[in-house]
């Protein structure tokens, strides 16, 4: 008797204890639960695809990104003069002692870093020059505007001939001579000097 | 009614005579620099005795003595902060450094929206009245500029030298928050980020920085962020090159590629050897004495040096002090609270007893990395180094007469 009533004794004392630890849990969980931010706040709008389009002016190396239209290399030798070069010069060349507002595009004498041994992708032309070209009118420019000077670019950097067209399927497919020399930092901090 | 009017009008009478008066304060003086950001007075002297003439009374805004000018150093493109000017490791907002492709815009924030899209369950736009409902995010840390070196001659200010690092408290919304938002495509590898300036400047951002500690911040030390600094939103990617924090931010479009855009091809990568290195996003740590450095003067006797370190990799660990032109090097006290990616400022105490020597600081981080001298960057990376993460021990010579001047290295 006296044992069976010591057996009941610590059979409640490990289901009250059980109940007790449970309902902490419970209370920490609901807890927790408060504290937990929703699936969604539901703020902002979802953007159209009119947004989207807008704004959407990037440029990849894939060629994603790319619009119609096209350009030549003796029509961006004309938009070049007009446009270019009051601010880089009449060939995009370096001039000695000379700065100019906008760094030398043509590969000239000397190591300036220019579009012919520096610039890995021939779309970034197209992109940046899009973007932000001319200096006083950025974004003024037509896309067959800016495949022309993109062509007249490279035809100077004696990468593509004078009779190439550049356009969404043409522009990707140009190989850049420096863009074998690229590669991705690697370095994760520690002791090494990289 | 009529007595709580009163006191309005009594003010208001008041502010003209303040007005008055902080206006004749301030045509009577004109500052002049001396050592160590003190500004003599010259001309009429503005009061003579303090304590005899009642000042004037509060304003709206607040504004410098009259006797302190700490200025930011303009060129075509760039601003660089006084460091040397500061005391400890917040930049005033209006003293932090700026970095523009093609000017300052000027956003209407009413009109102002952030477009995110790309590889997305749902494409949103977010007003910044949007941006701000969301969980808020403090933090201070440093921004510093990836061509942040120069060199060449003595006379050179720490503000010449690298005064394109400024450190400030940004207030925000995580990127991560946005991005739960919108449901990423967790095959997304990048995203890309677009100012709404002249430029439209884009780079490429590895996507795992949005899920670590990448923000969207619309405050600076507490206020709404300045229009230099990219008014009304700009991206924060704590201990990255500044040009990948983009001001003005007003796209994101998520990918799986990098776009390799002018930012991240032509600039921002820099000979390493017989290759070209590009993404390097994490500023390497460095550190600089900006006491006693040009153009102060110091006496004989006990000289506290003082200096910012940090690191994009992490937390200041370690600022070791010269006193003897790299001979020894002494630890010196490191200002608490020592923030992750932030400017932490040092001192060490040095008794100066007039003879010619250099001083010098470096750090090291929670990484294991030490500081590098030039002649270490050059080893590593070849003689063509370039402009870019160029994070030398950086010596100033302090000369028998108390000058002290910048050691330059030429490695060209």
């Amino acid at each position: 008797m006296l044992k069976k009533l010591k057996l009941r004794r610590s059979h409640a004392l490990i289901f009250g204890g059980i109940t007790i630890i449970g309902m902490v849990i419970w209370l920490w969980l609901s807890y927790q639960n408060k504290q937990k931010w929703p699936q969604t706040f539901g703020y902002g709008k979802t953007a159209t695809q009119q947004d989207i389009t807008k704004w959407d002016i990037d440029v990849r190396p894939d060629g994603k990104g790319l619009p119609e239209g096209s350009g030549n290399v003796a029509d961006g030798a004309i938009i070049y003069t007009n446009k270019c070069a009051a601010c880089h010069g009449a060939d995009g060349k370096e001039i000695k002692g000379v700065k100019l507002p906008g760094p030398p595009l043509v590969v000239g004498g000397g190591k300036t870093k220019t579009i012919g041994n520096y610039w890995p992708y021939a779309t970034t032309l197209f992109d940046y020059v899009r973007r932000a070209m001319p200096y006083n009118v950025p974004g003024s420019l037509t896309n067959d505007e800016v495949y022309s000077l993109c062509a007249w670019l490279l035809n100077e950097n004696k990468i593509i001939k004078a009779n190439q067209i550049m356009n969404a399927r043409t522009l990707p497919k140009v190989e850049m001579p420096a863009q074998k020399l690229f590669i991705v930092d690697d370095r994760k901090g520690g002791p090494e000097v990289k | 009614m009529e007595q709580q009017d009163k006191p309005v009008k009594a003010t208001e009478k008041k502010i003209s005579r303040r007005t008055l008066l902080g206006g004749a304060l301030a045509t009577a003086i004109l500052p002049v620099t001396s050592v160590f950001a003190k500004y003599i007075q010259v001309g009429v002297p503005a009061i003579p005795d303090p304590t005899k003439q009642p000042g004037p009374l509060p304003g709206k805004v607040g504004t410098r003595s009259p006797f302190e000018s700490p200025v930011k150093k303009p060129s075509d493109i760039s601003s660089r902060t006084p460091l040397q000017d500061l005391y400890s490791t917040i930049t005033p907002s209006d003293l932090h450094f700026e970095r523009h492709h093609a000017g300052v815009p000027s956003i209407d924030p009413n009109q102002y929206e952030l477009l995110i899209h790309g590889m997305v369950e749902r494409p949103m736009k977010f007003s910044l009245h949007d941006l701000k409902r969301f969980p808020s995010v403090t933090r201070t840390c440093f921004i510093e500029c990836a061509g942040n070196f120069r060199t060449g001659k003595e006379d050179m200010t720490v503000q010449e030298i690298l005064g394109l690092t400024s450190q400030s408290e940004w207030t925000g919304v995580m990127l991560s928050t946005l991005f739960r938002e919108l449901g990423v495509d967790p095959k997304a590898t990048w995203f890309l980020a677009e100012g709404g300036d002249a430029a439209v400047l884009t780079r490429s951002i590895p996507i795992r920085k949005a899920w670590d500690d990448a923000m969207i911040v619309y405050a600076q030390n507490g206020e709404a962020i300045r229009p230099e600094q990219g008014y009304p939103a700009r991206l924060l990617l704590p201990g990255w090159e500044g040009n990948t924090n983009v001001k003005w931010l007003r796209r994101i479009e998520i990918s799986d590629a990098p776009y390799f855009t002018r930012e991240e091809t032509s600039k921002y990568t820099y000979p390493v050897k017989d290759k070209i290195r590009m993404f390097s996003f994490e500023m390497d740590a460095r550190s600089i004495i900006t006491y006693p450095s040009f153009p102060q003067t110091i006496e004989r006797g006990w000289i506290e040096i003082r200096g910012i370190a940090w690191s994009g990799r992490g937390k200041v660990v370690k600022v070791e002090v010269s006193t003897n032109a790299g001979k020894n090097w002494n630890e010196a006290r490191l200002q608490d609270p020592i923030l992750e990616k932030a400017h932490t400022y040092f001192r060490h105490l040095w008794h100066w007893d007039g003879s010619e020597t250099e001083i010098l600081s470096r750090v090291t981080d929670e990484t294991g990395y030490t500081q590098p001298t030039l002649k270490q960057l050059i080893d590593a990376r070849g003689k063509d180094i370039g402009g870019y993460h160029m994070n030398p021990v950086t010596a100033w010579r302090v000369k028998r007469d108390g000058n002290v001047v910048f050691k330059p290295e030429n490695h060209k």
